[in-house]
């Protein structure tokens, strides 16, 4: 690991002041450490080599660590952690969607270190991106190749890639939070702002290594889900290589509202572990909204889902998988007991 | 090794141990090189020389009740602080990135991985590891002790961790049947497979904890 100054921060307002000004370009050299389960990592494995780590983990006693719950909807404070979000009781009943995305991600130990903030900012599994022996990837040195394109590329992408790159967005909140349309929170030099949480997020295109929205300095602090008729019939189904502490191979997060005769009024859907970025499937949506959901139409949605699939040499299976894995979802929210 | 032979109290660099100063050449060793261009040409006022971010910093770790003073160069994890510095090797190195549940420590009562948390980021809060488990008068934890009873490990590597992440798994409330204790135990790996007996000692210890 590369040397670095650490500064210990006790509001927002004193982290942005300690990130200070300056060019997009230097900001990879100032980095905030939260639960540092994706910061630490990478710096050991010398992909990220900040010159500043900014340590926010204090800010978890400001409204930053707070989870609020009313009739209105829920606000996650960036800084509140991955364990204490999975294990509450009014997000478990009321937000199972949110609940089980938390809880089936990682493990015991890194959710009690994760906080909200980074786990939306965790950076992909690639391992052409963690091992800088390779010379090729455009996400680490802009403009060098892909070397995911000709090599091993199980676990990549088939949604929104790109010629430039292939990587998966392997988070699993993410889904849950574009499918319930969440706003971002963010504090910077210039003030509060929100943004949609699809917003966050830019697919790679030809600059993957751009990968969000947020100016330099700027600080999530939290997430807002308003209340609707879909939350409580909502699911979070992962499928992964195995059973539990493993990134998704194929996720879907799904929120349904069902009137008579299992007619669908609105539903959500999101897709995990074959995108790369949180996948929001609005198209397999369209073609639920006012059917009855039986076995048929969510095929039908699922196959609208991966029309626009590119897959590569190894990663063809995750477009059959992904598709099961929605049909299940969407036929698992629909029997679930009220 | 009972930690209080141990006197890792270094304030200064003149007063680095041997054992330390051969700890952190073998950290630099490891590092890429690295040009001094620190970009604000801060100067540090003891030294009247330029501040240079491998400098070590001075800091408190509280662990197993007792507060230790320590420099530390700033990239040292928990970890490596726990196992190099203070000689509390019960944490073990599995993977070094998270992967493994083999460096578990509770952190003010909470199980956390140390290879990923940074010494300067646990400051100011209390450190268990498992040499503080057992009580003062050597009585084992009744985990300790159901680990031994259901024969729990082969090898032990990841014992350590298991246990510390078993107490928590009880305490958190996330021990009530076997598949959630498998759900809830799955951040520690055992290369041995001892995973039936973890869940037996788990089912032994649960009932005495709650108790106790
Ligand atoms: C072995 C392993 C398995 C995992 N499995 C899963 C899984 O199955 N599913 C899943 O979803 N995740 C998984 N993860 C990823 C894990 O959830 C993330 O690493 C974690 O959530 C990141 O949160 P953090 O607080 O530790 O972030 P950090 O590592 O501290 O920060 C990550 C990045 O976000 C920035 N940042 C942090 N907080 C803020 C903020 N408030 N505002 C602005 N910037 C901020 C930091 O500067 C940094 O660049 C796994 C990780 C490991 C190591
Ligand atoms: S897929 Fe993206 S992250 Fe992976 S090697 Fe290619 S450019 Fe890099
Ligand atoms: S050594 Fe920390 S998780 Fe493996
Ligand atoms: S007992 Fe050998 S690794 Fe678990």
């Amino acid at each position: 690991m590369r040397p670095f100054t650490y500064e210990r921060v006790d509001s927002a307002t004193a982290a942005i002041a300690a990130f200070g000004a300056g060019a997009v370009g230097a900001a990879s050299e100032r980095q905030y450490l939260a639960g540092g389960t994706t910061l630490i990592d990478l710096m050991k494995l010398d992909v990220m080599r900040p010159q500043t780590v900014i340590d926010i983990n204090a800010l978890d006693r400001t409204a930053l660590g707070r989870v609020e719950t009313n009739d209105q909807g829920l606000r996650l404070g960036a800084l509140a952690h991955m364990s204490e979000v999975a294990d509450h009781p009014v997000i478990k009943r009321d937000y199972p969607m949110i609940a089980q995305s938390l809880e089936l991600a990682a493990s015991p130990q890194i959710r009690n270190m994760a906080t909200l903030g980074g786990n939306v900012l965790q950076r992909t599994r690639c391992p052409y991106f963690r091992d800088v022996s390779y010379a090729e990837c455009n996400k680490r040195i802009p403009g060098s190749g892909c070397a995911a394109l000709d090599g091993f590329n199980r676990s990549h992408a088939v949604l929104g890639v790109s010629d430039a790159c292939i990587a998966t967005y392997p988070g699993d909140f993410g889904q849950a939070l574009i499918a319930l349309d969440a706003m971002v929170e963010l504090r910077g030099r210039n003030g509060d702002r929100k943004l949609p949480f699809g917003a966050l997020h830019r697919p790679p295109g030809g600059n993957p290594e751009i990968e969000t929205a947020l100016l330099p300095g700027e600080i999530i602090t939290g997430f807002a889900i308003a209340a609707a008729p879909w939350l409580r019939r909502s699911l979070y189904l992962k499928i992964r290589d195995r059973q539990s502490y493993e990134f998704a191979l194929a996720s879907a997060a799904i929120a349904l509202d069902m009137g008579k005769n299992q007619i669908v009024q609105e539903v959500r859907i999101a897709l995990g572990g074959v995108a790369s970025v949180p996948w929001r499937a609005r198209s397999a949506e369209r073609a639920l909204q006012g059917r009855r959901l039986n076995e048929q139409t969510a095929r039908a949605a699922a196959d609208t889902a991966f029309a626009d699939a590119n897959p590569h040499e190894h990663n063809l299976f995750k477009v059959g998988l992904g598709k099961r894995t929605l049909v299940r979802a969407l036929l698992q929210a629909a029997t679930m007991e009220l | 090794m009972p930690n209080a032979t141990f006197h890792s109290v270094a304030t200064s660099v003149a007063g680095w141990s041997r054992r330390m100063f051969l700890t952190a050449s073998a950290t630099s060793l490891a590092v890429p090189l690295f040009a001094r261009t620190s970009r604000a040409e801060a100067m540090d006022p003891q030294t009247a020389r330029a501040k240079d971010p491998r400098d070590p910093a001075n800091l408190a770790l509280t662990v197993n009740g007792r507060k230790h003073q320590l420099a530390l160069d700033a990239r040292t994890t928990l970890l490596d602080a726990l196992r190099e510095r203070l000689g509390l090797t019960g944490a073990k190195k599995g993977c070094d990135h998270g992967q493994c549940g083999a460096c578990t420590v509770l952190i003010d009562g909470r199980r956390v991985l140390s290879c990923l948390t940074l010494a300067l980021v646990a400051e100011g809060r209390a450190v268990t590891t498992i040499e503080g488990l057992a009580k003062p008068d050597g009585t084992l934890h009744p985990m300790q002790q159901a680990f031994i009873d259901q024969d729990a490990f082969q090898c032990g590597y990841c014992t350590p961790g298991q246990i510390l992440s078993a107490v928590s798994c009880v305490e958190e409330g996330h021990a009530a049947n076997d598949a959630e204790i498998r759900e809830y135990m799955s951040g520690n790996l055992c290369r041995c497979a001892a995973y039936p007996n973890i869940v037996a000692a788990i089912k032994q210890t649960k009932h005495s904890m709650r108790e106790g």
